[in-house]
């Protein structure tokens, strides 16, 4: 059970698929401006990551070698095409909102990297925890830049203005708190991230690479 | 024994301290350390990084001050206090009121810069447990010139904080930097808050709360205190001459507005050989080679006045560095010697593409008015890569030259 924990926990901080490995950053820096679109992404890879482990674990003795990489996009494409339709028919808004990164997901390499790297070589049920482990360690990233580029951007959380009203002058407002433009930009994304990067090599000195 | 002895006799005491770094600092600005070398000096130079630092100040004071009187002038000239606008010699111009509103609105961006700039500064010496850096002395005198003088002053100090950490700190402090930290404390600001470095209200003490006053409902004139850029980018009559802006008795930021002190300060640093007369040079044949392009586009009937581009490509090529930030960002932002090109010949490439980018900027995204800034910051990042080809240049014609003889 030690080992299968591992699986999880360690995408989570030590090995994270973003600031370790430095993968899916096209969609960190560009949906995360709103958390409520950062969650969303999140599970939607958590979703895409989890089954799609399972289904390439699955295949893993069938698979010919030389044609993999077109049997795990398949596999991937029809898994996002069923994330954007419920998405489509469920938060019609919020898929407006994230456009095209939904299909990009299949583009995202965290997705195409843990196929390759893990479950091609392991079982089902490990391949399911790792595939978890890694899409929460993406989504613990993305919604942690979501919440301070909404926060200091917009002045809000999943859309409720927690800072006070902007317009009417109340809350922090009513100091003189505007709010940071630039924390809308996809350039503070970057630098948001390389923040976390910063803190977390910091704070564990084995991750500071030569 | 003296205050001096003491002090030392302090520090000896607390070797292991962490926080030792923060007090040498204070220790080394009030007194010369007692730790010098004792056998003959070897290399004797009287121009240490406190001392280039010092130099560039010196350099920047007279804009500082003309920056306050102008300020002041500006205000009341706009409040209608200021009657017959008489330019840069007239007695309304140098008028203790002007200079004491300059002071009230100035000094505050240069506390709250110097303040939270060094205060930054001294938090990263202490957790790296290194000596405490001069390099923010130029920065925290460069900030307070180029912002509007109506910025709020937490805003200054969120910029001052990011300049300083992301622009500075997190590449290993002074003399590391890619980016100039000025120029990335006034970036910031441009994009984080735009409504108060941009539009025709901002450049002016007193613009904004006077808009606020009518628009809550009182009887007021609005004041338009738009800079010469963005009335030419709206294609509109600029209303001041020639002179005035070469004397910089125009809205803008603080200091950046007069081309002659500016031109003053470019001497002195030249003169003291601590700023670059190549950068200087090349940037200004590279922003003129611009200009007259656009001017010959114009002249050719290509662009006609219903052009949105119209009113800026029209502009006489010569003006362009008169107005906007040009003068100060090519004198003291372009020629800073951490973030330029190193080499003789990469500062004139690096030179002439700041001055030409600038102009393109200027002219192509009216959004951007202050294409000086961008175009620097550019330049910054490839000021390395530069270098690199003309290194790998000089490299490749020795090597030639080896093979000739050994052949």
């Amino acid at each position: 059970m030690g080992k299968d924990s591992r699986l999880i926990l360690d995408p989570l901080a030590d090995n994270n698929p973003i600031t370790i490995q430095v993968l899916g950053i096209c969609s960190a820096l560009a949906i995360t401006a709103e958390l409520e679109a950062s969650i969303v992404m999140s599970i939607s890879v958590l979703f895409v990551l989890g089954v799609g482990n399972v289904v390439i674990s699955l295949m893993r003795n069938i698979i010919p070698s030389k044609i993999r990489i077109i049997v795990q996009l398949i596999v991937v494409a029809t898994l996002v095409i069923i994330v954007d339709l419920v998405l489509k028919a469920f938060a019609y808004e919020l898929s407006k909102t994230l456009s095209v990164f939904v299909g990009l997901i299949i583009t995202n390499c965290i997705i195409m990297g843990r196929f390759e790297a893990f479950a091609l070589g392991n079982g089902p049920w490990r391949s399911f925890l790792d595939g978890i482990g890694n899409a929460l360690g993406y989504g613990i990233i993305l919604i942690i830049v979501g919440f301070f580029r909404e926060l200091l951007g917009s002045g809000t959380l999943l859309g409720f203005p927690v800072l006070g009203d902007p317009i009417e002058k109340t809350g922090l407002y009513a100091l003189g708190y505007e709010n940071n433009g630039f924390m809308l930009l996809s350039p503070m994304a970057l630098i948001v991230v390389g923040i976390i990067i910063w803190v977390q090599r910091t704070r564990n000195k084995a991750l500071i690479e030569d | 024994m003296g205050l001096k002895q003491n002090l030392h006799n302090f520090k000896e005491k607390n070797k292991d301290k962490k926080w030792l770094p923060g007090f040498n600092a204070l220790f080394t600005f009030l007194y010369m350390p007692n730790e010098t070398t004792h056998n003959g000096t070897h290399i004797k130079a009287a121009d240490d990084l406190k001392r280039t630092m010092n130099t560039v100040i010196m350099a920047l004071v007279p804009c500082l001050i003309f920056g306050m009187f102008n300020a002041g002038y500006q205000h009341y000239l706009t409040q209608g206090l200021i009657e017959s606008a008489d330019g840069f010699l007239g007695a309304s111009f140098w008028t203790w009121d002007n200079f004491v509103i300059g002071l009230w609105k100035v000094l505050p961006l240069v506390i709250v810069s110097y303040g939270v700039g060094l205060a930054v500064e001294f938090i990263f010496a202490i957790i790296k447990g290194h000596e405490v850096e001069e390099g923010y002395l130029v920065t925290g005198m460069l900030v307070p010139l180029i912002v509007p003088v109506d910025i709020p002053l937490w805003m200054l100090a969120v910029a001052v904080v990011f300049g300083v950490v992301i622009g500075k700190e997190v590449f290993g402090g002074t003399g590391m930097n890619i980016l100039n930290p000025a120029l990335t404390i006034r970036a910031f600001l441009f994009f984080a808050y735009p409504t108060w470095m941009s539009g025709d209200k901002v450049w002016i003490h007193g613009a904004v709360e006077r808009d606020q006053a009518i628009a809550a409902g009182q009887n007021l004139d609005a004041i338009s205190g738009e800079t010469i850029l963005g009335t030419l980018a709206q294609n509109k009559e600029v209303g001041y001459n020639v002179m005035d802006m070469f004397y910089g008795i125009i809205p803008g930021s603080v200091g950046e507005t007069s081309t002659l002190l500016i031109l003053l300060g470019a001497l002195f640093l030249i003169f003291t050989k601590i700023g670059s007369w190549r950068i200087m040079l090349s940037s200004v044949i590279g922003a003129l080679v611009m200009g007259l392009i656009f001017n010959g586009v114009v002249s050719s009937g290509w662009i006609t006045e219903s052009s949105k581009f119209y009113g800026l490509m029209s502009t006489e090529f010569w003006h362009h560095l008169l107005i906007g930030g040009f003068a100060f960002g090519t004198v003291f932002m372009a020629t800073d010697p951490v973030t330029a090109s190193q080499t003789t010949k990469g500062k004139w490439i690096y030179g002439f593409l700041v001055g030409f980018i600038s102009i393109m900027i200027r002219v192509f995204n009216p959004a951007y008015p202050e294409g000086v800034m961008l175009a620097i910051l550019l330049m910054n990042v490839f000021a390395p890569t530069i270098d690199h080809y003309v290194v790998q240049g000089n490299v490749k014609k020795r090597m030639k030259r080896v093979k000739v003889k050994t052949a």
